[in-house]
């Protein structure tokens, strides 16, 4: 086995480990209905976590994907009531993403600031504009949406895959083809590990950083689309701090925050564990809901300190 | 241990679980959060009398988020538990998992808030106090002490919030039998002692001490609390010069209905273990169709 993929196996082995112990400690835990659960709960966050990966794989960040989700939803929700298709002001939403993507990483690369504060702006702004669409929680009514929901495929067991859960196993694969098979996947990685080089290699630096936040924001908007039609609702207040749930699940998959290390793929795994967790802790039923955090805390200082261990002792950087 | 003895005990204990797991029923509860006083306390009284009733409660805090509580409703859903109670965060976006939930046979009860949906099948009912019946009893009290004659000064709960506008329905409701009975002054104070303080402080100026004025209404007791302080800070007696009610009967109201500062004031029970949990074993001893809301009795509580 390659080195590189030391940290999807680490991950791999958690989610498992996880798994496991939950089936040992709970009836009905290690089952095909509560891993389809998880897919389809977790779909939102690992739809726009996907699209943080190559952010982060970058050597960037981007704060505005929760302010993003919200903003989606409400503009579907009052479209909706305003008698739009739905399928028509997802299409609508997802440029939107992609431009306000576009716009936040030119802004960085132009005027070279900090993405950080960049996509700090982003959050603020889009959230405010939650709340000038409407201050109420907006049902989604159409019959498509109601069909949406009900699409489903079966699992061997009481098991399903969700419309959720198969958007966003779709949007992995067309990930997974971007990061490892196109030019652009090469150039991200190549900029996460060393900018400098990568400018001497022949990479268009800018281009590449508009590309990326395009689709960070093409992912988050996605995100914000799966994540109305799962509550068939519009709220402006939903998906407030989900940027840090969904940084959390790469940084679990085995991306390194200083960008150039990791896999797309271990961003499935990394949001799983997250959902994981929070399943776990409620099929306790006498936790205290603060564990939930806890514990994902606790594995996220493991997963950054383990990281550490092996790239200084791999030379992961390197092996790209 | 003889091998015999060993096999009858195991009989016994292996019998004590089965009879253990065919009268405890399992309800799963998603809670909106833990914000304010009330909601902790609603909270830790399900969960405290819980095993009164024989019900193993899986309990699970939504921290204000709505894909929590739909997570933690399909978690109850995938776990088997008897029966669902949810108070929700938000009224829409319950459809799909109330249908699935449907579709499990695992029936769902509301407490506090109600939800948006289309076919109201989909839950039993909903068990909750009414926010427009402490607002008619706050009114009926004041009506009796007045004889009905007053003119009251209202400190409203949060603008546009269920609670601000249903205890202002009810208690409109009973002053407008009475011809001499009117608010001559209404303001916001967020439910907060601060924004109650500040409103009263404003009362007080635009009507000369509060001359002609026989009663204080507040939308809870933070917000009289405040107001007790404006006035004792203007020179003014409440609960001598002016009738004080409010809502909520939270512990340091009942500190100032004891030192005569304040009159009366409606509970929000949150012990309210005892009205949820004999309805949701009741059903699922008999299941039929219930009416759709339940209604949580409120008391008035006075000196007396």
């Amino acid at each position: 086995m390659s080195k590189k993929y030391l940290p999807l196996a680490a991950t791999i082995a958690v989610f498992l480990a996880i798994f496991l112990i939950g089936g040992a400690n709970y009836n009905n835990f290690l089952t095909t209905r509560v891993l389809g659960n998880i897919l389809a709960d977790n779909s939102f966050i690992i739809i726009a976590a996907i699209g943080a990966t190559f952010v982060i794989l970058s050597g960037g960040i981007d704060l505005s994907i929760g302010s993003m989700i919200g903003f989606v939803g409400v503009c579907m929700a009052v479209l909706d009531s305003m008698g739009w298709n739905p399928v028509a002001t997802a299409l609508v939403m997802l440029v939107f993403g992609i431009l306000f993507g576009a716009l936040q990483g030119y802004i960085i690369d132009f005027c070279n600031i900090q993405p950080f504060i960049v996509t700090l702006a982003g959050l603020f702004l889009l959230r405010g504009m939650c709340f000038m669409v409407t201050l109420d929680s907006v049902p989604i009514r159409h019959d498509w949406v109601a069909d949406y929901a009900s699409w489903k495929i079966g699992l061997p067991g009481k098991g399903v895959l969700r419309s959720s859960a198969i958007v966003m196993l779709v949007s992995l694969v067309v990930a997974i083809y971007i990061a490892h098979f196109t030019r652009f996947g090469s150039a991200v990685y190549a900029i996460g590990g060393d900018r400098e080089s990568a400018r001497l290699m022949g990479v268009n630096v800018r281009r590449t950083t508009v590309k990326i936040y395009a689709l960070g924001g093409f992912y988050s908007a996605l995100a914000g689309v799966v994540y109305a039609l799962y509550t068939s609702s519009g709220y402006p207040l939903a998906g407030s701090t989900l940027e840090l749930s969904a940084i959390a699940a790469v940084v679990l998959g085995g991306t390194l925050l200083t960008g150039g290390v990791g896999m797309v793929a271990g961003t499935l795994f990394g949001g799983m564990i997250l959902g994981l967790i929070s399943t776990l802790i409620i099929f306790n039923g006498s936790l205290n809901s603060a564990w939930i955090l806890i514990s994902s805390g606790v594995l996220l200082f493991a997963f950054i300190v383990m990281h550490r261990f092996l790239v200084s002792s791999f030379d992961l950087k390197g092996a790209k | 241990m003889s091998l015999k003895k060993i096999i009858a005990a195991a009989i016994v204990s292996s019998s004590a679980i089965i009879a253990g797991t065919a009268s405890a029923q399992t309800i799963g509860f998603s809670q909106v959060g833990s914000e304010g006083d009330w909601r902790p306390a609603f909270s830790a009284n399900m969960q405290e009398t819980a095993s009164d009733y024989g019900v193993d409660l899986k309990f699970a805090n939504a921290q204000g988020k709505q894909e929590e509580q739909l997570r933690a409703v399909r978690a109850f859903i995938a776990q088997g538990v008897d029966a669902i109670i949810i108070a929700p965060v938000v009224v829409t976006g319950w459809d799909q998992v109330l249908q699935e939930a449907k579709e499990a046979e695992i029936p769902v009860f509301l407490v506090d808030r109600d939800v948006d949906v289309e076919d109201k099948s989909l839950y039993v009912t909903r068990i909750s106090a009414d926010f427009n019946l402490e607002g008619r009893l706050a009114g009926a009290w004041l009506a009796a002490e007045s004889l009905g004659d007053c003119k009251i000064v209202e400190l409203q709960g949060t603008t546009g919030s269920a609670p601000a506008i249903e205890r202002n329905g009810g208690f409109q409701a009973v002053i407008d039998q009475f011809p001499a009975m009117e608010i001559v002054a209404t303001q916001s104070g967020d439910f907060t002692t601060e924004g109650g303080k500040r409103v009263m402080e404003a009362f007080i100026k635009s009507t000369n001490n509060l001359e002609g004025i026989c009663a204080s209404f507040a939308h809870n007791d933070n917000m009289q609390l405040g107001a007790i302080q404006a006035m004792k800070e203007a020179g003014l007696n409440p609960g001598e010069d002016v009738l004080m009610v409010s809502v909520d009967y939270v512990p340091a109201i009942m500190d100032a209905i004891a030192a005569g500062d304040a009159n009366a004031s409606v509970e929000l029970r949150s012990a309210v273990g005892e009205f949820i949990y004999p309805v949701i074993l009741d059903y699922l001893e008999n299941p039929r169709e219930l009416d759709k809301w339940i209604v949580i009795p409120s008391d008035l509580h006075t000196a007396n």
